[in-house]
């Protein structure tokens, strides 16, 4: 399992658009991607979840990958958050 | 009458049409063939996406991309792996497709309507909408046909759900009526783009209306009449007709440049709160903006924004106005503000406290990230620093100074900024207004920021019902106060802008044009209707309503004579 922390810059946080730019990016891996936010743990695939998460500008977000493929996943996400998830 | 919130402005007068919810009873039953059964809930969300793609690319066609942005979200969510494996497992344990949908949406629902924050509560509506409209193909139940109702309609609905919204037409839907949302909800966003009156969050407006009956929506107040009187009707028709020709007339003026009537230019700004906003601005033809607020970065948070956060904030301002000027307020927090991890204490007399420039000089742990964000962002774009509630020269100056160390710590770590970026003062105290002369000299810019230079100079608490009165800017006081601002900042040959209300105000207009302000910052929705007001007056027109305005002695004298002398 690989980890790292991170903080979400999106102005609205990870409202629909952004959290559907990462569900969409993550899905496409096999292993399981998890966002751990405020000691709750969301599957980062599900944009729905992600979503209900609630996850605001400015927050510290924590992303972990458990699989065959976790280091490219990670790698992936946080390029991602920190490119601003298409925002 | 009737009263809700106004979220797409103008007049409509038209025949109620009742969207009713259609009830989509069914009998839950156990379902033992359960992989034919997991195949017709898949295949219903196949159509589904199916008709909402075709629903987006049609909004797409005749809105635009933003607009379709919603159907978008919804062929997203309908696609997550966790609704479909989490239906799929119910249905496994023998349950109906219909009740596991309905099983699956309504905890979605719950979730999101308990969150704090409204953009999560509107994902709630969709759920709703995809749950309903995927329970329609399964039970084979015809959607309702916006599209086809009669011209003259307004539509009452309890919600509108934005695949409903999606068939509107605008040739035959005048008004518009709900029970439920707010100014940002999706039916608010697509009624104004639509340019069709909505009156929305109406408490229990379908039980009030019948089929058929007239009504008049009042999009811009947020009032409903049902069954109006021939009185009524005659009021809003009148009221509709001046709504649509203000609204040609300040058409004409997009795209134009700013001036009086004599064809001397001035610079017409926006006010905005957040980097998004520039959009707005952009939109509305601003020339730029004349006062950002920083606040928002601050708000509903936790910890104090980092300067690589503000920077990205003013970078994307900068970049987005590419090149306009983009005058940025430093934080302007005090007691009456709630920031709680800043931990300012409750004060007796915030609005004469430790506050804006006071607290930020004190705080350099807090004021330093800023200035330093504001700096390298202003490689990006015209950004400008404006100083607020400043009393005395030397806050000026020790702002400057602070300016010059981050300049010099910037050049050290090779870092780019604008070496000559500008840094004004925001005029709002008396004290301000009476050293105006001396600040002029330090400051490279002005700008009178009339809702607290009202307050202060009026020592009134706008908020207090019983002296309220005394809080108006043509109080003479306050009149001559900006009169010497700006007289000031012409003897030093230095920008004289203004960002209160009264910059938008067509009675004070003329005055402001007389008195030699160079820069109206003013709403972003207010830019054209600004623009139209300071067409309308030659300088010497202005001229000769200002010396009349400053021979009055009262505030109303004064402000009798200026709606007078409105062109």
């Amino acid at each position: 399992m690989v980890s790292e922390k991170i903080t979400i810059r999106n102005e609205q946080g990870l409202h629909m658009r952004p959290a559907g730019v990462f569900a969409k990016a993550m899905t496409k891996y096999n292993c399981d991607v998890t966002i751990v936010y405020n000691g709750n743990r969301t599957n980062g695939k599900s944009l729905l979840n992600i979503i209900g998460a609630c996850i605001k500008c400015g927050a510290e977000i924590e992303i972990e990958c458990n699989g065959a493929d976790e280091n490219e996943a990670l790698k992936e996400a946080i390029e991602l958050i920190e490119s601003g998830l298409g925002e | 009458m009737y009263t809700g919130i106004g979220a797409s402005a103008g007049i409509g007068i038209g025949n109620v049409v009742i969207i009713k919810e259609q009830t989509l009873e069914y009998t839950a039953k156990t379902v033992v063939d359960t992989d034919a059964e997991i195949a017709r809930i898949n295949q219903a969300i196949e159509e589904f996406s199916a008709k909402t793609q075709a629903m987006a690319e049609d909004i797409k066609q005749r809105l635009g991309e933003k607009e379709a942005e919603i159907l978008e979200g919804q062929l997203l969510m309908v696609m997550d792996p966790s609704l479909t494996s989490e239906m799929e497992t119910l249905i496994k344990t023998g349950q109906c497709a219909e009740a596991a949908l309905e099983a699956v949406c309504d905890m979605f629902i719950q979730v999101f309507s308990m969150a704090e924050d409204e953009l999560t509560r509107q994902r709630a509506t969709d759920i709703h909408d995809i749950k309903t409209r995927v329970l329609k193909i399964l039970l084979g139940i015809e959607e309702v046909d916006i599209s086809a109702v009669p011209a003259g309609t307004v539509l009452v609905a309890r919600d509108l759900t934005p695949s409903m919204t999606a068939g509107i037409n605008r040739e035959n839907v005048v008004g518009i009526m709900t029970e439920v949302g707010g100014k940002t909800s999706h039916s608010a966003i697509l009624a104004r783009a639509l340019e069709i009156p909505a009156v929305l969050s109406i408490d229990g407006i379908v039980s009030k209306v019948e089929n058929g009956q007239h009504v008049i929506v009042d999009g811009t107040n947020g009032e409903v009449f049902v069954a109006p009187t021939k009185e009524q009707v005659e009021t809003y028709s009148e009221k509709r007709k001046n709504f649509l020709e203000e609204k040609k007339a300040l058409a004409k003026f997009i795209g134009q440049a700013t001036m009086t009537a004599d064809g001397k230019k001035v610079e017409l700004v926006a006010n905005i709160g957040t980097p998004e906003e520039a959009t707005k601005v952009l939109e509305c033809d601003g020339e730029g903006v004349g006062l950002f607020r920083t606040e928002f970065l601050f708000m509903d948070r936790t910890n104090i924004p980092t300067e690589e956060e503000q920077f990205e904030a003013y970078k994307k301002a900068a970049i987005i106005l590419k090149g306009k000027p983009v005058i940025i307020r430093t934080l302007d927090v005090g007691g009456d503000k709630e920031i709680p991890y800043l931990g300012l204490e409750t004060e007796e007399n915030p609005f004469l406290g430790y506050r804006a420039v006071r607290f930020c000089l004190d705080r350099e742990d807090i004021y330093r990230p800023q200035l330093r964000a504001l700096l390298r962002a202003s490689a990006f774009g015209e950004i400008r620093i404006m100083v607020p509630l400043v009393t005395c020269v030397d806050e000026l100056t020790s702002v400057k100074a602070l300016v010059k160390e981050l300049m010099e710590e910037l050049d050290k770590e090779g870092i780019p900024y604008n070496k000559d970026i500008q840094i004004g003062v925001m005029i709002e105290t008396p004290a301000a207004s009476l050293i105006a002369d001396l600040l002029a000299k330090e400051a490279s810019f002005f700008s009178i920021g009339t809702n607290d230079l009202t307050q202060y100079t009026m020592a009134v608490d706008r908020g207090n019902a019983k002296v309220a009165y005394l809080y108006s800017a043509y109080n003479p006081a306050v009149l001559r106060s900006i009169k010497r601002v700006i007289e000031c900042g012409k003897a030093e040959g230095i920008m004289v802008g203004m960002c209160g209300e009264a910059a938008s105000d067509p009675m004070l207009i003329p005055l402001l044009i007389s008195f030699g302000l160079d820069e109206f910052s003013v709403s972003a929705t207010s830019v054209l209707a600004t623009r139209k007001a300071i067409s309308q007056y030659t300088k010497e027109e202005a001229d000769a309503i200002a010396d009349g305005a400053m021979k009055l002695s009262t505030e109303k004298e004064v402000a009798e004579y200026l709606k007078a002398n409105i062109k």
